[in-house]
């Protein structure tokens, strides 16, 4: 294991852990925006592309995708131990405050004020992924191939809202094929 | 509410999330239908109104599975629905990374890699567009959301100003 990880930097535990605690404390409404904005823009750890490479290896694996990115970000730069550092602190924390709301939202959820400023959360993180999906549709290369492949996606989820698994399962094996025959 | 069966609850769990490739959501509507439908152990405004709270927590949505565990059986509960979550992502995932790191120029992963890259943001562009559709009621709220990519894109500010003015302008009642 030493030789592969020779060219990568060597980032310790206590660092995956804190940068995945930090991820997950800011992530309101959706964990995608602020896993790409730790990892990408300001720790530096992951490329852009390598960032998407991750997440879409994490889509296709069972769980969500973003656990996935940290299991597997934390394996590749600190071992079993490092993944098992940054998914404590991706989950352990958010585990306890959604413990701590449950017992607050008893008391105050049904506060008009406290509903109304949820909603109004929940419109501005819905422009934090959109926004973050463009950031990421820029690493696509300029060709027809993987924008149809993108555009059929969508089309198929977000338009027609067929069962993700069947859309998944319809596309994957001929853009995987594409990316195989495209390279030598 | 009756008493829960917590080795049942946790075997659902773990059998649901060996399934859930493509995320959560997937799984949403079934964990629905067991919690409310089959078992009656939540009533279908208890379970929505669990969901939108574990949505504005910070930190990935699918902690609703937590709060529901804590809400049927405190600790426990949170056991019971929390673990499973993790079992595909330290057997599996770490296989694949295990592979993915082990030999990263092999041509099947390099396909695999960026084959599905274009297939992931076009579903996260679903994802972002339904849950604009689903969040914003008249124009106002799309125009706020549109604000905030607009600047996400043009400023580097931090997100959490803009998270506390979305929850402003919520309470004067702009959006």
């Amino acid at each position: 294991m030493e030789q592969t990880e020779s060219t990568k930097p060597r980032i310790g535990r206590f660092a995956l852990f804190l940068t995945f605690s930090r991820i997950t404390l800011s992530s309101f409404g959706g964990a995608l925006f602020w896993a790409r904005r730790g990892l990408v823009e300001r720790q530096r750890w992951l490329t852009e592309r390598e960032f998407v490479e991750l997440l879409s290896l994490g889509q296709l694996l069972p769980g969500p995708n973003v656990l996935n990115l940290t299991v597997m970000v934390g394996y590749r730069f600190a071992g079993w131990t490092g993944a098992a550092a940054a998914v404590a602190g991706y989950l352990g924390w958010p585990c306890l405050v959604v413990i701590g709301m449950g017992v607050l939202y008893q008391h105050y959820g049904a506060l008009p004020q406290v509903q109304r400023a949820l909603a109004g959360m929940s419109i501005v993180a819905a422009g934090l992924l959109l926004a973050t999906v463009i950031k990421l549709a820029m690493v696509l290369p300029r060709r027809w191939r993987p924008w149809l492949f993108g555009m059929l996606a969508f089309v198929g989820v977000g338009i027609m809202r067929w069962p993700l698994l069947w859309v998944i399962g319809a596309l994957a094996p001929w853009a995987v094929l594409a990316a195989w025959k495209e390279k030598e | 509410m009756d008493r829960v069966d917590l080795t049942a609850l946790f075997l659902h769990f773990l059998a649901l999330w060996f399934v859930a490739v493509g995320g959560p959501s997937t799984i949403l509507p079934d964990i629905h239908r067991y919690l409310v439908e089959a078992r009656h152990l939540l009533t279908s405004a208890q379970f929505a109104e669990i969901y939108t709270l574990a949505q504005v927590a910070p930190g990935p949505n699918v902690m609703y599975v937590t709060l529901i565990g804590w809400h049927l059986a405190g600790w426990a509960g949170v056991a019971a629905t929390t673990i499973p979550l993790l079992v595909p992502a330290t057997t599996l995932t770490l296989l694949v990374g295990h592979f993915n790191e082990r030999y990263p120029d092999a041509p099947i992963g390099r396909a695999i890699r960026r084959g599905l890259m274009p297939i992931t943001i076009g579903l996260m562009f679903a994802s972002a567009t339904i849950l604009m559709r689903a969040v914003n009621h008249d124009w106002r709220g799309y125009l706020l959301t549109l604000l905030t990519v607009a600047v996400v894109l043009r400023k580097s500010w931090n997100p959490l100003w803009l998270l506390a003015a979305g929850a402003l302008a919520g309470i004067v009642g702009l959006v």
